[in-house]
This record gives structure tokens, C-alpha cells and sequence, in this order.
């Protein structure tokens, strides 16, 4: 099966080239890959058909005229819920919502039932994303056995079986010494370890950040400061180790400060924020509203500026969803009974284009946060155009906007804050090994 | 002249709905000095109450100001309930509506859950206490015994005395007050304080003595055993030697002060028996008027085009 | 554009009259008081006694009824009506009430009165004094001193203005739509 994709503006970060172009896919990989225009100024908006009909009659010709082209996004941090809990979301139901958002391949967090601390549950999660996954899964396996934060599980032999990465997510590991020990020993497997930053103590029985708000709210708050000691915490034993720390979803003014300082000593961190973190404050919270509910909570304007200012001088490296899907009877609850979590696969690639159009990054900036610079962290040979590369590609149009419906979410998971919210850019068609899903 | 069918907070209402419900309630307690207590306005309706807390003296108040306006009256409390059988708070809310309730009077241990009800039952919902967020009509009957016994409440200078961050009581009366014009002090340690509420525009103390000079009003809150976490304060002994009402701080306020307490009080902890039951206090004034300031909120949220 | 019907005059030889008529028609004044409605009748109720106790040389009791609580129409009115105080200062219970209103119109008005009158005691007997009938009566009402019959149509409103309210003693036709106090 060939496909050849013309007249789009290629930008693939990873080999620092743009220009209108053409690709040439054939069995899965990237044949061919040429650009006519390099940076072209103005490009049309319409959509022409300009199919050559000198071209081959077995290829199939996508006319992305108009259109971006870039490597499928890689998102390293989803929940998806399989094993244990499929009445929010299966790896099925999960993985078709990340085609739909754009996403060509996903990292699974470990905190399913049973949790994935062992081979067993790796084995089982790739099988079934094998058979039943509309993309690429690559689960991440627990620090701890069953995510306790008491023993070590056994990364070697979860890294064997497939695991990219280590993380506890959901849970922060509280013993310092058990931390120190994962840093230490991940480094004889070359993993990452993504700390979920949150010191339990402080945030107790929190619901949303804590401030003026949720004081007259009346609800428990969770100080900036649960982040930031066990951030500090991990960074210094970061550098005590030499292990590799990557912090997941950054939330506040002061965890931005810690990285870049930590960064600037040459500490081995990498760090991700979420498109919530950057597109909400804890206003959206408002009315009760539990799909506003997250961990770490939505934090303050200011939080949100220094989120950006960290998006944009490479503090933090990587944008990723946190999706966190949910039944609906569940956030139809009491706020403080209602689970924490946004279901945001569908979303997050509109909210990320924001980012271009407010001028915090530029569209290369942006593509490489979620395509090469996760796959650099996670180790992986993706978020690339490069020829001979698997044709993970993605096709989005910068222009189209369109309402935020979460009853039409493919996920199950409808708990979204960005219901009604009216976004403009969006994908348009994933290719994931060479095959189309069109989503228009 | 009230815009919403339901009472969920003070933050939602301003000054003139808030002066409107205390004017109406003035026409209700007139009724209660009557032979017959009752008037036939909201004849046919029925009224639940949904306590997932227990109360005495609340839920009794919101029952006889129903029962005096003719509704019909059901007691719904959580232990006798389904909800023990593992119900969800959407299923009891929509199996009330269904038994065809005009009134809910919703008490709940998590703050925002009227406010849930509000949004997916056309009843009016009236908030009774919600967790650590708000208990609107106990601010609403304070306002009125102050008013009734100073007159005005603009200029006054209010104390609220404890454990002010875990007090839905507090927090009304806060908004409440401050909407009225009052100036209001919160006196306690700093554990049970949040700085924020310097943000609101009130005074915090920590030291009694200086926090009860020329006060008007002394809003008393109890000490909530249930509701401490770890740490806030060491003991009751030390909390209340720092922090009780005795007769020596009483005499720091204003000689007209008036003493409130929304019940049930801590009787030598956090105030003195003989203050209790002394002159000064407007305690059992607040009760009676919580019944006609009931009455009112009721006739009104009635009265609301749907 | 407003008619005047009666003016400050008309309205005091009104009063005058029906004050003789109540005392005649009660032969006397014992075990008499007045109850105005709020609000047109409570001046009125006032006015009457003042003018019964120059005839008669003897205080009436006078007090005012609120009948916000006792209305049929709350679900259904526009606004919600504001509450005023009913302020009976003295037994009714075996006393011949007289009920003062400015305007008889449905009747519904003093149905809630008389209804509010049985909670607060237990009348001996209820009179009704209106200063203006306009007809359209939905209830089995009828007043038993009458300053003046004025029939009226639906599109059209009575209003009667006091001084104890700021204006000067008038009573007004007007067709709906028109206010312009």
C-alpha cells in the first residue's frame, strides 16, 4: 500500500526541516521524503485538486494543501484504565481517542488493577494494545509494587518486557530513600523515572488549590508548596544519584523555578506540563464544577505565566494529556467524593495550538514538545519524519475551528472543563504505520 | 424581589435580598406571637427535610417554619435511609423530587452539594449546611436579632470568636455582615484563621483581649470536636484559658454588647455558663427568630417565577 | 390622562357620612373597633376614627391588617408583595370589627382579610367600610358602607391618593397603562 501526501507544509522539528513538500509512504514506513518549498511564504487556503495524474494508480494521493504535516504527537502520560477499571476507559476506547487528538503513540501509567508492577501486566497490556489498539502503547511500569512506595518492583524485567519508563503516578513516593534507591537503580536499565510530585502530608484531604477561593468555596485546599517540596526533593536526589528524573504535570510558579535552576547545575531532569496547566485557572472550579477536579489542581494567573515562561526558554520540555478518564456517575457526585481527573486525548492539541497563536512558542517549538523531545526522554525511534522511520504522521489544519462536545468524546471519559469551549486548529487525519484514520 | 429558587449562600444574594428577607421575616415573627401560629400561604406544598447530618435544633426550626406556613412535612435523616445502603446522593435527591417535594432543606457533610441539587432539581433547595462552605439561613436569623436589638447593623463593630475555618456559621456571617456594612473581627489562633480572610476585608486578632475591644456584637462559635484534624490547637484547656469567654473578657467589649452563640455551646470551654444564661445574651432570641426568618425565606423562594 | 372622580372635599363629606351611618346603624360605638387594610385603608380607618370620636366624644380602637399571607394568587403574581406589619393592638375576639378598605374590586382582598381576622381571634361581627365600589366582583362580597359607586371596565384602574402619602386627597380613573404618579 502506497500513500503520497502533497502539497502540505512538512515541519518535522527532529531533522529541522520545513517547506511545502511531498511524502512517500510505502509498507508502514516513510520512502521518501522532499521538500519544493522550503519555508514558502503564503500558502493557499483552499483545497485544490491537484492530484498528478502521471502518479502511480496504486498509490493513494492525499491532497494536503492548506494543511500542516507533521510526526504523529507522542503523549507519555494517559491513563487508560486496562486492566481493572474498563467502565472508564478500555485500551481499545482509549487509543482511538488518541487518533482522534492526534496522538500516534501513548504511555500508559501503571495505576490499573492489577497495578502494572510486573512482567504479567506488561505483557498483558501489549497484547492487548496489539490486537485491539488503534495506536502505538507503551506502558509504564510502578517504581514500587502495587504503587506502595515501600519495595522496588522489578524494573529490569519489566524494561525487558516493555516498559519505557517507571513512575508511581497517582501516588507520590514519600520514602526518600525508596526514591534515592529508584533513581540509583534505573540507571542500569536506562529508564526515566517520573515522579508524580506531591507531598501527602500537605495535601491531606485537599480538593483544589489552596487560596482565597477555595476558602470561600469551602474546600479543603492543596498548597503550591505539596508540589514544590518534593520536587526540590527529587532534584536534589537527582543530582545525588545521577539517575534520570522526569517530573510529571507542572503546575506552579515555584516547581518552574526549581527545574530551571536545577537545569542550569546540570541536573539529569526533564519535566512535562498539560494543557490544563496553561489554558485554566482555579476559577473553572466555580459552581462545584468536578470536571475542574484535577491532582495537581488548577493553580493562579501567575502559576499560568510562569507554566508558559517555562514552555518557552525549554524549562519545561514536553506537553502531555494526564487524560484521566472518568464515568460520568462518578463526577456526578459530591465534589469532594468526585474522582480527580480531566479526559483530555481530544482536546489537548487545540489547547496546545494556543500557545503558537499567543506567541509563547512557535509551531516548530511546539511540534517538538510533543514529538521528538518525548521520544528523546522515553528513549523511543519515533516523532520523526526521518526516511525509513515507521509512517507515524499526523495531518492538522491550523484554521479549523470547531465546539468542544464532550457527549461526542470517542473516550469514554466525557469529564472535560472545555465543554462549549470553541477551539480553532485541528487534526484532521492520523497515520499510524502507514495506515489512514480520517477523522474529519 | 428574590432572582433564584433556591437559598444556597449568602454570596449570592446582595444586600437588598438579604434586607428584603429580613423585612418579610419581621411580618412572620408577629405570627408566632399569635394564638394561632399558623397562616395558610403555602397550603398544599410539601417540604422535605434531607439531613445527611445530624441536627436537633435545625432541622426542628426549618420543620415548625414549614409546618406554621401549612406545608406538608417529611423528615428524611440518613440513618433510617437507603442512602446506608450504598444510594448515591443524585438518586435520594431525584427519589425526593419524585415523591413530589416543593421544599428541600439540605444539610450534608461536603461543602457544594446543594448547589448540586440546585442545578439537577427544580424544588427550591435551601441550604441547611454544607460541609465547611456555608449555613445561610443561621446568618440570616443573626442578622435579624442584631438588628432587632441595635437597630442597624451598618458601622457596627462584630467579633466572631474560634474555630473559624472549619464554621459554615462563621463564613455566612462573614459575607453576610460585611455585605450590611458591619465591620467585622475574627479572634482566635492563627491554626483556625486563614490569612486569606484579610482579603475579605475583616480584622483578624489572636490575642482576645485586644480582639474584644468595642465590640458591639460577640458571635461565639463552638469548638468542633468532630470536625479537628491534627494540630490545631494542643488542647481544649489551653484553647479555652487563651481564648474562652469569661466574665473579665466580656467586660473588655462595649457595655451594650450583645452575646451570641449559634448552639449547642460548649458551657465552659469556649464561654462561661453564667454568661450562658447571663443579661447579655441574645442566645434564645436567636432561636425564636430563626423559626420566622425560616418562614420567610420559604414564602419567598416560593414566590419565584421558575 | 388621569380623570379625577372625587376630590379632597368629596372624600372628607364621605367619611363624614359614613362615620354617622356606622355609629347609627350600631346604635352606638360599644364594642366597636376599626381594622384598616394595609395599605389605602389603614388612613382611612384612622381618619373614620378620629371623625367617630368627635361625634361620639369615646376612643375606638384602630389597628392595621397585612393580608400578604392570606393571598390566593402567590404563585401566579408578578412581583412578590411586600410584607407590612399587622399591628391589632387589642383583643378582637368578641368585638364588632369594622374592615376598612379604599377600593372593593374581585372581593378577594377582604376574603383574605376576614380569613386572617379568624386566626388572630374571634370577631363578634365583621362590617366592611370602602371609600369607592367599583363592581367586578368574583367572590360573594359586598360592602356595607359605601363612600361611592363608581362603575369602572376592566381596562381601567382606581386609585385613591392621600395625604398621609404624600399627596394631596384625590381619587383618580385612569386606563391601564397610564400611570404617571
Amino acid at each position: 500500500m502506497k500513500i503520497k501526501i502533497i502539497n502540505g507544509y512538512i515541519l518535522d522539528p527532529s531533522q529541522k526541516i520545513e517547506g511545502i513538500g511531498e511524502i512517500l509512504i510505502e509498507d508502514g514506513i516513510i520512502k521518501e521524503l522532499n521538500i519544493n518549498r522550503p519555508k514558502a511564504g503564503s500558502r493557499s487556503r483552499g483545497i485544490k485538486d491537484t492530484t498528478n495524474k502521471k502518479d502511480l494508480s496504486d498509490t493513494k494521493i492525499i491532497n494536503a494543501e492548506g494543511k500542516y504535516v507533521v510526526p504523529g504527537l507522542i503523549d507519555m502520560h494517559v491513563h487508560l484504565r486496562e486492566p481493572g477499571f474498563e467502565y472508564k476507559e478500555s485500551i481499545k476506547t482509549g487509543t482511538m481517542a488518541a487518533i482522534k487528538g492526534g496522538f500516534t503513540t501513548i504511555c500508559c501509567m501503571p495505576n490499573t488493577l492489577p497495578v502494572n508492577d510486573h512482567a504479567s501486566v506488561t505483557e498483558f497490556i501489549i497484547r492487548k494494545a496489539t490486537q485491539e489498539g488503534f495506536c502505538k502503547v507503551l506502558p509504564i511500569g510502578a517504581i514500587t509494587k502495587g504503587q506502595k512506595g515501600e519495595e522496588l518492583a522489578e524494573i529490569g524485567t519489566m524494561k525487558n518486557e516493555g516498559c519505557v519508563a517507571f513512575s508511581d503516578d497517582g501516588n507520590p513516593v514519600m520514602n526518600s530513600l525508596i526514591m534515592r534507591r529508584a533513581l540509583e537503580y534505573s540507571k542500569a536499565f536506562n529508564v526515566p523515572i517520573i515522579s508524580h510530585c506531591e507531598d501527602i502530608t500537605l495535601s491531606e484531604g485537599g480538593l483544589v488549590n489552596e487560596g482565597l477561593l477555595s476558602l470561600t468555596l469551602g474546600l479543603k485546599g492543596i498548597p503550591n508548596e505539596a508540589e514544590e517540596i518534593m520536587v526540590y526533593r527529587d532534584l536534589l536526589l537527582a543530582q545525588l544519584t545521577g539517575g534520570r528524573l522526569h517530573i510529571a504535570h507542572v503546575s506552579t510558579e515555584g516547581s518552574t523555578k526549581l527545574i530551571r535552576d536545577a537545569k542550569a547545575k546540570g541536573i539529569n531532569v526533564t519535566a512535562e506540563t498539560c494543557p490544563h496547566y496553561f489554558s485554566l485557572t482555579e476559577d473553572a472550579i466555580i459552581g462545584y464544577n468536578t470536571n475542574a477536579k484535577v491532582n495537581p489542581p488548577l493553580r493562579t494567573k501567575k502559576d499560568i505565566e510562569a507554566i508558559k515562561e517555562a514552555l518557552k526558554d525549554g524549562t519545561i520540555d514536553v506537553i502531555a494529556t494526564d487524560h484521566a478518564p472518568h464515568h460520568n456517575d462518578e463526577k456526578m457526585m459530591e465534589f469532594e467524593k468526585a474522582p480527580f481527573g480531566i479526559s483530555g486525548l481530544e482536546t489537548a492539541f487545540s489547547l496546545s495550538l494556543n500557545l503558537v497563536r499567543e506567541g509563547v512558542l512557535s509551531l516548530t517549538q511546539l511540534i517538538e514538545k510533543m514529538t521528538i523531545n518525548p521520544a528523546k526522554i522515553l528513549n523511543i525511534n519515533r516523532g520523526t519524519l526521518k526516511i525509513g522511520s515507521q509512517a507515524d504522521i499526523l495531518i492538522f489544519d491550523m484554521e479549523k475551528e470547531y465546539h468542544v462536545n464532550a457527549k461526542e468524546f470517542i473516550s469514554k471519559g466525557k469529564n472535560t472543563p472545555f465543554d462549549g469551549w470553541v477551539l480553532k486548529g485541528a487534526p484532521v487525519m492520523t497515520i499510524y504505520k502507514g495506515i489512514i484514520k480520517e477523522l474529519v | 424581589m428574590l432572582t433564584s429558587k433556591d437559598l444556597l449562600g449568602i454570596k449570592e444574594l446582595t444586600s437588598e435580598e438579604i434586607n428584603f428577607i429580613l423585612d418579610t421575616a419581621s411580618g412572620f415573627k408577629d405570627i408566632l406571637g399569635r394564638d394561632i401560629k399558623k397562616v395558610p400561604t403555602l397550603r398544599g406544598k410539601t417540604t422535605v427535610n434531607l439531613f445527611f447530618e445530624p441536627s436537633t435544633r435545625t432541622r426542628t426550626s426549618f420543620e415548625l417554619a414549614a409546618k406554621r406556613l401549612s406545608t406538608d412535612v417529611i423528615n428524611f435523616s440518613v440513618t433510617t435511609s437507603s442512602v446506608v445502603k450504598g444510594e448515591s446522593l443524585i438518586d435520594t435527591a431525584m427519589t425526593v423530587q419524585a415523591l413530589g417535594a416543593d421544599f428541600i432543606i439540605i444539610r450534608h457533610s461536603a461543602s457544594g452539594v446543594p448547589h448540586l441539587l440546585a442545578k439537577k432539581l427544580k424544588a427550591s433547595i435551601i441550604n441547611a449546611g454544607d460541609g465547611i462552605n456555608e449555613h445561610p439561613t443561621q446568618a440570616l436569623l443573626d442578622a435579624f436579632t442584631i438588628k432587632e436589638k441595635k437597630q442597624e447593623i451598618k458601622g457596627l463593630e462584630v467579633a466572631i470568636v474560634g474555630d473559624i475555618v472549619h464554621s459554615r456559621v462563621a463564613k455566612s456571617n462573614i459575607y453576610c455582615l460585611t455585605k450590611l456594612g458591619a465591620k467585622v473581627r475574627l479572634v482566635g489562633p492563627p491554626t483556625l484563621i486563614p490569612k486569606e480572610f484579610k482579603d475579605l476585608g475583616v480584622d483578624i486578632h489572636h490575642n482576645m483581649e485586644e480582639g474584644l475591644k468595642g465590640v458591639d456584637v460577640l458571635m461565639m462559635l463552638r469548638i468542633q470536636m468532630e470536625r479537628q484534624g491534627k494540630g490545631f490547637f494542643p488542647s481544649t484547656d489551653e484553647y479555652s484559658k487563651n481564648w474562652g469567654l469569661t466574665p473579665d473578657r466580656l467586660a473588655i467589649a462595649k457595655n451594650d454588647v450583645i452575646v451570641m452563640h449559634p448552639g449547642p455551646m460548649n458551657r465552659g470551654i469556649e464561654i462561661s455558663s453564667e454568661i450562658a444564661d447571663g443579661p447579655k445574651s441574645v442566645i434564645l432570641d436567636q432561636v425564636t427568630n430563626g423559626i420566622a426568618v425560616r418562614m420567610a425565606v420559604m414564602y419567598l423562594l416560593a414566590g419565584v417565577k421558575r | 390622562m388621569p380623570k379625577e372622580l372625587l376630590n379632597k372635599t368629596d372624600i372628607d363629606r364621605a367619611l363624614t357620612r359614613i362615620a354617622h351611618e356606622i355609629i347609627e346603624r350600631n346604635k352606638g360605638v360599644e364594642k366597636l373597633c376599626l381594622v384598616g387594610i394595609q395599605r389605602g385603608g389603614v388612613h382611612l380607618a384612622r381618619r373614620l376614627a378620629s371623625k367617630i370620636t368627635a361625634i361620639e366624644n369615646k376612643e375606638i380602637p384602630v389597628g392595621s391588617l397585612d393580608i400578604a399571607f392570606y393571598r390566593d394568587d402567590i404563585s401566579i403574581r408578578e412581583k412578590q408583595p411586600i410584607i407590612r406589619r399587622t399591628d391589632i393592638p387589642f383583643e378582637i375576639t368578641n368585638m364588632k370589627v369594622i374592615l376598612v378598605d379604599d377600593v372593593l374590586f374581585t372581593g378577594r382582598s377582604i376574603r383574605a382579610a376576614m380569613d386572617a381576622l379568624m386566626d388572630i381571634g374571634r370577631p363578634a361581627s365583621i362590617q366592611l367600610v370602602v371609600l369607592i365600589d367599583r363592581g367586578h366582583r368574583e367572590l360573594p362580597i359586598k360592602a356595607d358602607y359605601v363612600g361611592k359607586n363608581i362603575p369602572t371596565s376592566l381596562n381601567e384602574n382606581i386609585e385613591v391618593l392621600l395625604n398621609e402619602e404624600g399627596f394631596d386627597d384625590k381619587v383618580i380613573l385612569e386606563k391601564k397603562g397610564e400611570t404617571n404618579k
